[in-house]
């Protein structure tokens, strides 16, 4: 158990230094990913179950998808194919596949010897909700407050104005009256990009 | 976070550094056996994800305004 536990902090270490030392963004990624995994099994070994879990789903699966949507979207239309070529060789990726197979070996390891927690002992995921209903409850609020604050500015400050046709041929001309009051998506973009 | 100008490097970055900080919680929080630590990792977590997304629309909405993604570009923007 100890064993499992040092050795999960020395992958978090290495593959945290090793995704700053990047200089490129999805190789960094791949690092960043593997620290996050190896976090969570920092997690269970301290025998918090419960949050190890949310560490995988919710940092390493959405959090980390939002990241490679991001990058993916800004890469588009460079040089796409020599880049990806350039990717799939096997020096970039056998450095997050090893430390990600020692963590696995680690799993296989705890989920086998079935004991879980460090001599100072567990918090069970029922203890947690109960702290977390109880005394917390206005935290909880206040984060679904956040939530719905990140979930609305995200969708305003991603808002792509599409091309427009007042643009094209000049505001104030017929033609491009006309060619906006014609599509409504684009009249509709049109008077919510001018709002302040 | 200091050294690397590239503004995706920054946000990830931060991520790392909240992650070290619902660490230390937890790790307390199993050190005295209290359940509060892991109930403030649950904030922790639910902070991050609101901050990445609003920190990638803005990072998309810079590049294509000043087509980079330096920080040092990004300079004249004051007032």
């Amino acid at each position: 158990m100890e064993l499992a536990f040092y050795s999960a902090g020395a992958v978090a270490v290495l593959s945290t230094v090793l995704m700053l030392t990047r200089l490129n963004v999805v190789h960094a990624l791949l690092y960043l990913i593997v620290s996050l995994l190896a976090v969570a099994v920092v997690f269970y070994t301290l025998g918090a179950p419960f949050v190890a879990a949310l560490e995988v789903i919710v940092y390493a699966g959405a959090i980390m998808v939002l990241f490679v949507f991001a990058v993916m979207i800004l890469n588009l239309g460079q040089h796409g194919v020599e880049l990806e070529k350039q990717w799939l060789t096997p020096g970039i990726w056998t450095g997050p596949a090893l430390l990600a197979g020692i963590l696995i070996i680690e799993v296989f390891y705890l989920t086998r010897s079935g004991t879980a927690g460090l001599a100072t002992g567990a918090v069970e995921p029922k203890e947690v909700a109960l702290v977390l209903f109880g005394p917390y409850l206005i935290c909880v609020e206040l984060a679904s407050i956040v939530l719905l604050a990140g979930l609305v500015g995200a969708y305003h400050l991603g808002f792509r104005k599409v091309e427009k046709p007042e643009i094209q041929y000049g505001r104030n001309t017929a033609k491009g009256r006309a060619a906006a009051s014609r599509n409504p998506v684009l009249a509709r973009t049109d008077r919510l990009a001018r709002t302040p | 976070m200091l050294v690397r100008r590239n503004l995706i490097f920054v946000l990830m970055s931060l991520e790392v550094m909240l992650n070290a900080a619902g660490l230390a919680f937890v790790v307390a929080g199993a050190r005295w056996h209290q359940a509060d630590g892991q109930v403030v990792f649950l904030f922790i977590l639910a902070m991050a994800a609101a901050e990445v997304a609003v920190g990638l629309a803005l990072v998309m909405q810079i590049y294509h305004r000043f087509k980079s993604l330096d920080v040092d570009a990004l300079s004249e923007m004051r007032g």
